[in-house]
């Protein structure tokens, strides 16, 4: 919504990571919209159910269009918008519950498909919106409102997923400094492919994580989040899994392969076989 | 009459035949089936090809058969007149299927037969071999049948030239070994004594005709009417819908794939829907129940999809190769929260056609999801059908919003004058389609007003709808009968039997299980009777009917078998006592 809707009823917390994420994707929507010369109402926000997703309401400025699904289908929406409308930019905005856990299934075949979609996912370490319950990226151990005694399973590493899948753009960053995130977002528009930019947004409500990203040295906590090297090259699959090693929170660009896209396997066939007419076709069963 | 001949009178010409192919998957039976079928299209009766098989490839009890008929055919029949049993199980399985004076042709490779039935042993493969062609024993065995109902020879002989003039080296040889086959059975069944009758000469219908299963005629219905984008994933019986898309929705703009689960295909359609395709999946009942959230969202957004469920028996993975008419309750309430789909339901091929093309336009014209209802019995059975007019089909484009940005999508609407437009991404108008309850614009809100106005909004858009094919005859009689899907087929001679024996029944059909058109439903219920045939245990369709104030009751089957015309005279006899 342009303006504040008095009847919209959702606000973000104060402090809220997504609120740096927001700004980040206009930046990088206002940029690629007007790199491209492409009408604002040619960007699609496909969003997921936590309050990550209720992003799509809360965009300030030229409004792109929007759809707020059902938990988890992100993905498999996005797949409907762009392999019918190849000219439409289909940005993925969700949350680790929404993307890693109910819709997982979707992540593997988006990949297989090389799908020429960016996903914004907003990584909390927990479940935001139904009040802080445990959620695929959460520490063993870590206590929650459904992980009163402690979680206890491992965490998953997305990064490592999404390199496994066959994921061909992947970056990390965080959500305090929405200029570099921004960047990052369109470099993913811009990428012709499957596109992660996997975000660490904290949640100050129910897994405030600002200091243990960025260190608190005044308290002796050393950050997790560490910039990759310059001269890391990110095309280099074996280097890029070899950074994945690394303990912490890589924060940058960290592979990115150039491939067919779905859809342009798609046209390949369109072209091999022509046109197919419903007279043509319907023709075919004259006896 | 004979308990379950198919025919009128004994006459001594007939008007109707059923032969049945019963062995094992993968022995060719649908092959012969389907030969025999076009053959007898192409010298102009009406055909109506069935199967059965289990829910694999090779092997296990199968069973094709074909209805020929000097009129449109209605259904599978009663009983069979011919039999061919390739092997001994099949035989013991099918034999009591015979109507009075019906004859098999067995498999004297694999078994026999004591001497002195209705019977006689034929060694196709062999005589095959002795035309050079070992690949002809099918048609050892249609000569055979073809000598059996006294049909034209030169029919069968058109056929063999027509399926085999390939454009190859060899084509000649191969229809010459093909009509010596055909020659040898003929020889066989001659030399046997035994005839079934002689059919009745072929009126030649006018125009072109089609020969297609249901699934195919639906595919051809819709994208008549414009589809151009479908995704499925592969479950029996609508994977044919998925095979035929792949192979013939190509070309600019269009799309088909197959994608990773029906939660997959549900969400693909939203989203090709919202971004202006007419988009369209199809499935089973195991996919429906994976797709009722997605189902619901594009009721509450308000997006354009077409889903078809070919229903097939039973709950979880359930009868996968067999005829149910089950999941009507499911279908009408696919999804949680007040919701109710538009349902079309075809009863016969040609219907399949014309729902494929009307679902499309309903889900275009008011903005939300439709549903087609097919069948097991409707989805893999070929016949003949008038070739459609493409003119005639109508090809309703969504009403785009055009105008400036700030557009209100999701407006107050009763239901008179014109819906709202639709934005399309690309377009002015930009806007969220919500799943969640939204304000004009497309914001979350829980604002009561907000609910209030869009469930009604919702509702409301139905009356856009309604109009399709029904059939309403003598209304006023003591007993109406009120089949949905494809046992109309079935219903419909029953009820023809009936008239004919001077029985005071009724009848009324809609294609339109919701909304129905008014004529329909004021007839249904000033009607003293209803009596519903319906393949399921709960008697769904008459429980529906009986809310909105029919009063109905079921003739219901549930073996996973359509029912057949005589068992239906036999039990409405009985309601009129
Ligand atoms: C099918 C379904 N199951 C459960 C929910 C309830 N639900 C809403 S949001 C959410 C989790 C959100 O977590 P995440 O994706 O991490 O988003 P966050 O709120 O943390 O940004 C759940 C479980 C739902 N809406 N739909
Ligand atoms: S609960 Fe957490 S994730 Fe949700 S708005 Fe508040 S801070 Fe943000
Ligand atoms: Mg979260």
């Amino acid at each position: 919504m342009s303006k504040r809707n008095p009847e919209y009823d959702f606000v973000w917390c104060p402090g809220c990571g997504d609120f740096g994420v927001r700004r980040a994707l206009e930046f990088a929507l206002a940029e690629y919209t007007i790199e491209n010369e492409k009408p604002h109402g040619s960007n699609v926000i496909v969003a997921g159910i936590g309050c990550s997703g209720n992003m799509v309401h809360l965009m300030e400025g030229d409004q792109p269009f929007g759809i707020h699904g059902i938990h988890g289908r992100t993905l498999p929406i996005a797949l409907g918008i762009k392999s019918g409308r190849d000219d439409l930019n289909a940005v993925i905005v969700a949350g680790d519950g929404d993307f890693l856990s109910i819709g997982a299934e979707h992540i593997g075949p988006a990949a297989q498909r090389n799908l020429d979609v960016t996903c914004v996912i907003m990584d909390n370490g927990v479940y935001g919106l139904t009040k802080g319950q445990s959620s695929p990226t959460s520490d063993i151990g870590m206590v929650t409102a459904s992980t009163p005694y402690g979680k206890i399973e491992i965490p998953m590493s997305p990064l490592n997923y999404y390199m496994t899948v066959g994921v061909s753009y992947i970056a990390s960053y965080y959500s305090s400094k929405p200029k570099i995130l921004a960047k990052y977002i369109q470099q993913a528009m811009d990428h012709r492919g499957f596109s992660i930019v996997h975000v660490q947004s904290p949640c100050t409500t129910y897994n405030d994580t600002y200091d243990l990203l960025k260190g608190k040295p005044r308290d002796g906590i050393k950050g997790l989040a560490w910039e990759i090297p310059d001269d890391h090259d990110p095309s280099n699959e074996k280097s890029a899994k070899e950074l994945l090693q690394k303990p912490g929170i890589p924060l940058g660009l960290i592979y990115k392969f150039e491939g067919k896209t779905l859809q342009d396997r798609q046209q390949e066939i369109r072209e091999r076989i022509g046109e197919k007419t419903v007279e043509a076709n319907l023709a075919s069963y004259t006896v | 009459m004979n308990k379950n001949t198919n025919n009128l009178d004994n006459l001594s010409e007939k008007t109707d035949f059923v032969i049945r192919f019963a062995g094992e998957g993968g022995q060719g039976l649908v092959t012969s089936a389907d030969a025999l079928a076009r053959a007898a299209t192409s010298a102009g009766y009406y055909t109506q090809t069935f199967s059965t098989f289990p829910s694999q490839i090779m092997g296990g009890p199968a069973s094709s058969q074909v209805r020929i008929s000097t009129s449109p055919v209605l259904s599978s029949g009663d009983g069979v007149d011919v039999l061919v049993a390739l092997n001994k199980f099949s035989y013991d399985n099918h034999y009591q299927d015979l109507v009075d004076g019906g004859v098999t042709i067995y498999n004297a490779e694999e078994y026999s037969l004591p001497d002195g039935g209705q019977y006689f042993g034929i060694k196709a493969d062999e005589l095959a071999k002795s035309t050079g062609n070992a690949r002809a024993a099918n048609m050892v065995t249609i000569g055979a049948v073809a000598s059996l109902i006294n049909f034209s020879l030169e029919e069968v002989d058109n056929f063999i030239r027509k399926r085999f003039t390939r454009g190859r080296d060899g084509d000649e040889e191969i229809i010459k070994a093909n009509i010596s086959a055909v020659r040898l059975g003929v020889e066989v069944a001659n030399l046997s004594g035994f005839s079934v009758g002689e059919l009745a000469p072929a009126s030649k219908s006018d125009g072109d005709q089609i020969m297609v299963t249901g699934n195919i005629a639906l595919s051809l219905g819709a994208t008549a009417a414009g589809l151009n984008y479908y995704v499925g994933y592969p479950i029996s019986p609508a994977t044919t819908i998925l095979v035929w898309m792949e192979n013939n929705l190509v070309g600019e703009n269009k799309f088909a794939y197959q994608v990773s689960s029906e939660i997959e295909a549900i969400s693909a359609i939203v989203g090709a829907g919202y971004s202006g395709k007419k988009a369209m999946t199809a499935t089973a009942g195991p996919g429906i129940s994976l797709m009722s959230e997605g189902l619901g969202l594009a009721w509450m957004s308000e997006i354009p999809v077409v889903v078809v469920d070919v229903q097939r028996g039973g709950p979880a993975t359930g009868l996968p190769t067999k005829s149910e008419q089950s999941d009507l309750f499911t279908c009408l309430h696919p999804a949680h929260g007040d919701v109710k789909m538009p349902i079309l339901a075809p009863g016969t091929v040609e219907e399949c056609f014309y729902a494929g093309a009307l679902a499309v336009n309903w889900a275009e014209r008011y903005q939300g999801p439709v549903i087609i209802m097919s069948e097991m019995a409707l989805s893999d059975r070929g016949e003949n059908i008038p070739k459609p007019d493409l003119a005639s089909i109508k090809n309703e484009t969504r009403n785009v919003y055009e105008g400036k940005n700030g557009f209100k999508r999701y407006q107050t609407w009763d239901g008179s004058g014109d819906l709202t437009p639709m934005p399309i991404p690309g377009g002015a108008g930009a806007y969220v389609a919500n799943g969640s309850e939204h304000d004009e614009i497309g914001d979350t809100t829980h604002l009561p007003k907000h609910h209030i106005r869009l469930t009604e909004r919702r509702f409301n858009k139905l009356k856009l709808l309604g109009e399709a094919h029904y059939e309403i005859e003598n209304e006023n009689a003591d007993i109406i009968i009120s089949p949905w899907g494809s046992s109309k087929g079935p219903a419909r001679e029953a009820y023809e039997r009936l008239r004919r024996n001077n029985r005071n029944v009724g009848w009324v059909y809609t294609v339109a299980l919701h909304p129905m058109p008014d004529v329909v439903l004021d007839a249904l219920k000033t009607a003293k009777r209803v009596i519903v045939p319906e393949l399921n245990y709960q008697g769904q369709w008459s429980t529906l009917l009986r809310q909105d104030g029919v009063n109905a009751e079921s003739i219901t089957k549930y073996d996973g078998t359509p029912f057949r015309p005589g068992e239906l005279v036999e039990s409405i006899k009985v309601k009129l006592k």
